[in-house]
Order: structure tokens, then sequence, then C-alpha cells
């Protein structure tokens, strides 16, 4: 894990205060940018709906999908501070662990054999999806002989991912209006498919954050070792598996919304740490506006850099984050001295 | 150097090559239309009924001969680069070279695809070029404490992932016909391929088999410490390099002919170690494991199911089970992970 700084509470009120200024320009450069640029006066006209142009434009494409990268920006760095404290794990994230990818999966069935598109159906799928997938990957990677060790918890993440994976491709190749929409959703990407699905995710992700900051307090113990935790009261199996559910339902939530965004989960939490320290509770406040502030810069960027085209947000997350997690592997190791 | 076959590895790959004709007769006898073995014979040498032979000779024989070498191709890279970083887990495939090729194969594809030159690299070229170029990154990166460790691995998926973002990229600028090909070949699929793909798999296995072969001795001594095999005159880092070079190589040879056809690289190795009870993987019996495989599960997947599978989907289902497998088996001895 991070240097546990001696987060003074000056340092961590300056981190809140800025990450949140963050939030809010990166809100509304996200409102003014993209393939029509908008000033700041028509932002706020067209918000007012005084220039009916700006209006459509930012009500009815901007505004929506920035909310969308709020809502999932936050349920995925909040997803990866429960799981990395869960299973002491500085490398588990929904995605690396195939939980992403069962919430895929089963979202791609669910709409090739089921005929279920969006709304409340789509959100099942990808809960029940991802909870199963987590506890694949949970039941293998613990008898493996390390137990749940970064690799052991990887590789199994990889292995679920990968037959998911071909499961997905044998259904899409077969049906290309299947095939067409997937590869848009597969990589992550802010667009919603059902507006319905807005207002049913931030349902979910309210439930998965009143469950992680429930637990929050017992999190933290957990970080000391089992023994430990259980001498000062915490209940040690039920923290486990009210974590394991919060990050089922986030993520699943977020997969459902926007398609397996990567990487969110995994550097989020390490960024808020080396502001707040190792306190659960801090990291996973800070994370939930760090997460969005990563999502909204990410999707800029993708609007911008190859115009009049759009990069999807999860390949901008992608070449962001991998480059963090190789540090993060070679610092593991370095401090093994392995 | 004289190479003595071991009579335990003799043993397995004769069986082994035996399978591998059995189960290449069948393949060639089954189909739309099933030939009998009489039939199948005559249709091979050009005479009885005219679609026979068509079937036989243009359809099923380029496609059995493209699936093993492949499938061999695939199992020799795997069987050495385990070897060499002495891991059950450190195949092509997972660590990330198979994906460095797809990118550059299907970023030419994109190109084609997007109005640009269409051929402009051919596709073993370019797959090569992505093979080698992800290799030297994963070497890059994950090398600094030594030339194995897991490290290596969490390296190689965490490029892997984000290689795969960029091809997911890439299909999503093609149209949808050009997409729904590029996705059936990343899946691995020998649909529809022929001779003009098999030969340069062909060409990269009979230029790397002979380099194998005479580093053969060598590469068994790799199993001890560096210090040691350099009292026997062996240096063990310059092998290493050449036998991962030879690794790559076929893993991006194999992988523009068939795509990307995931776990053969992973399982060959491991099933061949077992089946001649050896310490060291056997690169031949490795070989000769990875084109069984992969000719049964191209068999089973244009035959067995409605509708023709890509290869990749059926060898994905079998391999990630056995991955996971792998995983979760008692550490035995030092090459265990």
């Amino acid at each position: 894990m991070t240097q546990a700084l001696p987060a003074s509470k000056g340092r961590t009120s300056i981190a809140f205060a800025a990450t949140a200024a963050l939030l809010v320009a990166s809100v509304v450069l996200s409102l003014a940018i993209g393939s029509r640029a908008l000033s700041l006066d028509e932002i706020w006209r067209g918000l007012t709906g005084s220039d009916p142009v700006a209006s459509a434009v930012i009500w009815q494409l901007r505004f929506p999908r920035t909310l969308l990268g709020l809502l999932v920006g936050a349920a995925l760095g909040a997803a990866g501070v429960l799981a990395q404290a869960v299973t002491r794990n500085p490398l588990a994230d929904p995605g690396l662990l195939g939980i992403s990818s069962g919430a895929a999966v089963s979202i791609v069935a669910g709409t090739a054999f089921l005929g279920i598109g969006g709304g409340a159906g789509r959100m099942v799928l990808a809960v029940a999806g991802a909870a199963l997938a987590t506890l694949i990957v949970f039941a293998f990677a613990s008898r493996s002989p390390e137990g749940l060790s970064p690799i052991s918890m990887t590789l199994a993440g990889m292995a679920i991912t990968a037959c998911l994976g071909a499961v997905v491709s044998a259904i899409v190749l077969l049906d290309a209006e299947s095939m067409d929409q997937y590869r848009f959703w597969q990589v992550g990407a802010l667009s919603l498919p059902d507006p319905r699905l807005l207002w049913i995710g931030a349902a979910v992700a309210l439930v998965g954050a009143i469950v992680a900051v429930a637990i929050s307090g017992s999190l933290g113990a957990l970080a000391l070792g089992d023994d430990t935790a259980s001498a000062l009261g915490v209940k040690v199996g039920r923290t486990r598996v009210l974590a394991g559910a919060a990050v089922v339902l986030l993520s699943g939530m977020a997969v459902a919304l926007a398609g397996p965004i990567g990487f969110i989960g995994l550097v989020i939490p390490h960024a808020a740490r080396v502001f707040v320290g190792n306190d659960v509770r801090r990291t996973l406040a800070l994370s939930a506006l760090l997460g969005p502030l990563l999502l909204t810069v990410a999707d800029i960027i993708g609007r911008v850099v190859v115009r009049p085209a759009e990069l999807q947000v999860g390949v901008v997350t992608a070449v962001i984050g991998t480059p963090v997690f190789i540090w993060l592997t070679r610092r593991m190791r370095a401090r093994k001295g392995a | 150097m004289r190479i003595r076959p071991r009579a335990s590895v003799a043993r397995a790959i004769a069986a082994a090559a035996l399978v591998l004709l059995v189960v290449a007769v069948v393949a060639m006898s089954v189909g739309d239309r099933a030939t009998n073995p009489a039939e199948l014979v005559r249709a091979l040498f050009g005479s009885g009924e005219e679609n026979v032979v068509y079937a036989v000779r243009e359809v099923r024989l380029p496609r059995v001969v493209l699936a093993v070498v492949v499938g061999a191709a695939f199992g020799i890279a795997g069987g050495i680069s385990q070897g060499v970083l002495r891991n059950p887990l450190a195949s092509p495939d997972v660590l990330g070279v198979s994906a460095g090729a797809s990118v550059a194969a299907v970023g030419v594809m994109a190109i084609g695809a997007l109005g640009g030159p269409i051929g402009l690299v051919p596709i073993p070229v370019a797959a090569l070029v992505g093979g080698f170029g992800a290799a030297a990154l994963i070497a890059a990166l994950g090398f600094g404490a030594g030339f194995r460790g897991r490290s290596l691995l969490l390296v190689g998926i965490a490029l892997s992932t984000a290689l795969t973002g960029i091809t997911q990229y890439l299909l999503t600028r093609m149209d949808v016909a050009g997409a729904q090909s590029a996705a059936s070949w990343l899946t691995g699929s020998l649909n529809a391929r022929g001779w003009d793909d098999a030969a340069p798999v062909l060409i990269g296995v009979a230029v790397v088999v002979p380099i194998v072969l005479i580093l053969g001795h060598s590469a068994r001594a790799l199993i001890f410490e560096d210090d040691l095999t350099r009292n026997w005159g062996i240096n063990g880092s310059a092998v290493r390099v050449a036998l991962l070079a030879c690794s790559v190589s076929l893993a991006a040879l194999a992988t523009s002919a068939g795509g990307p056809i995931g776990f053969v690289a992973l399982v060959s190795g491991q099933v061949a170690r077992r089946t001649a009870r050896v310490a060291d993987i056997p690169p031949i019996l490795s070989g000769l494991i990875g084109a069984i495989i992969v000719l049964v599960a191209d068999t089973a997947s244009r035959t067995v199911f409605p509708v023709q599978l890509p290869v990749g989907v059926l060898t994905a289902i079998v391999g990630a089970p056995y991955l996971l497998y792998l995983l979760q088996r008692p550490r035995r001895g030092r090459g265990a992970l």
C-alpha cells in the first residue's frame, strides 16, 4: 500500500477542496467541449434555456453524458478502494479481477437470448454477472497455494475474462447487429443505451455507497490482519461479504451504464492515499471525488485528441492506467526486495 | 553437440505423432459430406467424385495443414517461454506477445478499411513487428530484477489489457463487415484460410525448430542456476535471449495466420511435460500437442455446432479453466508458481 503519510487535518481538507474545485471545473469543460465548442456565456444561456441550440446540445447530449461520468467514476473509484482493502491487494480492480467482464457477458447474453435491452433488466443482469464472476475468482484464487495474493487474483481474473470473452465473441460473431452495438460498448464509453438507466444506476450506486460507508471502519481494522481485526471486535466474515456485495453492486452498475471501463478502480485509490494516507474512510470519500474527476477528464481528452471522431473513454483510461499499474508492480517488487 | 533423445520423450513424441495422424485423417473425412477412408485416400490423389476431391484437396487439406502448423507454432512458442522463464504461466498469450501481434495486424486491417492503402504491410510482417515490440516492452519494464519472475506476468497482463483496449478501439473505426471479420480473427479463427496463410508459419517453424534442437541441450541446463551452467560452458543469458526470440517469432507468425488462438501456447507445454514425465518442456512434443489441440478444436468448431464457431472460442472455454487449475495446484519445486 502507499506510504502511510501522517495525514494532517490541513492536508486532508486541502486535498478535498482542491479535488472538488477541479471536479467542478472539469464538469464545466465537459459541458463546453465537443464537436461544437461553447463559451461560458453560451453554457449559461444554454442551461437557462435562452439559447435553443446551446440548450439542446447541453441538456440532451453533454449534461447526461457528464452526469453519467460522475456516477460511473465515483462508483468505480469507491469499488476500487473496497476491493483493495478487503483483499489487501494493491492491484485489485473490478476490471482486472474479471468482475466487469462477468457483468459484460451477462448483459450480452441477456440481450442476445432473452431480448433484454435496457432498464432494470439490464441492471439485474449486470449485477448478477458481476456477482458470479466475483465468486469464481475468489473461489479459485483463495485455493491457490499463495492464497489471495495479487498474482493469483490477477491471473484468476485474467482466466475468467478470457473465458467469458470467448463466450461473448461467440454470441456477437453470430449476429452482425449485436456485433455492431457491442464493439462500441465493450470499449467503455459514456453513451447511455437507455436514459432510464441513469436513475436505476443512481439508486443501485446509493445502496452500494451506504454499505461501503457502513463497513469502512471495519475495513480499516481488516488491514491489520484477520486476527487483530477480530480482536478489535470486527466481524471479519460479515465485513468481507458486505464489501464484496458493495463492489459487485458498484462495478456491475458501472458496466451496465458505460461498459467495462478499466483501471479507474486501480489507479484512483492509490492517488487518494497519497493525499489522505491509509485511512479507509477518507480514502473512500476522496476516491469518490477523484474517480469522477479522472473519468470526466479522460472523456474530454477522448473528445479532443482524434477530432472529429471520438476516442472512447475506456481506451483513454487504459492508456493512462497501464503505466500506473506497471509502476505499482515494480514498486511492490522493490519493497519485497525480491 | 549430440542430442540424445530420452526414452520417455521419444515414446511420448511417437504417441503424439500417431494421435495427430489419426486426428488429421478424421478431420479430413468429416464435413458437409463425410468421406470414408478409401474415398479419402483416392481423393487425396485426385481421383474419385469431383466434388469430393474438391472438398478434400481444396477445402479440408489446407485447413488441416494450417491448423497443424499454427498449433505447432503456438505449442513450441509456449513450451520455450515457459521453460526459459521457469514459470508454467509464462506463455506468449499470457505475457501479451499475442496481443502485440494482434494490435499491429488489426492496425494494418484498419488502415485498409479506412481507405488507406490496403495491404500496406503484409499481415505476418506487421504481426512480427507487433509481437517483438510487445516482447521488448515487457522485457524493458519487467525484467529489472532478473530474467524470470512473477512481476513479468503482471506486466504482461497489464500490457495485454491496454493493447486489447487499443485493438477494440480500432474495431470501432471500421465498418461493420470489416469489424466483424477482424473480431472473428481476434478470437482466433481458421475459417476461409488456406495455403497462403500457412506458408509464413511453416517457414517460421522450419527455421526455428533446428535452432531449438541445436540449443536443446543448453536449454535443458537452464533449469539450473547460471553460476552452475557457466562451469559447463553454457552462457545462460545468450541461450535465453535466443530461445525467447524464437518463441516470440513463432507466436507472432501463428497469430498472423490464425489470430491469437488463446491458451494453446499455455496448455501445450504443460501437457507435454506431464506426458513425458520430465522436468523440462520438450519443444517438439509441445509442438505436436499444440497441433493436436488446435486441430481437434478447429474440427469440432466446424462440425459439432450448427454454425462455424471461431476455434479460439473453444480453446478459451477449455483453456481458461486449465489456467485456473494450474493456479491452485500446490507449489512443487522451484519451477512452479
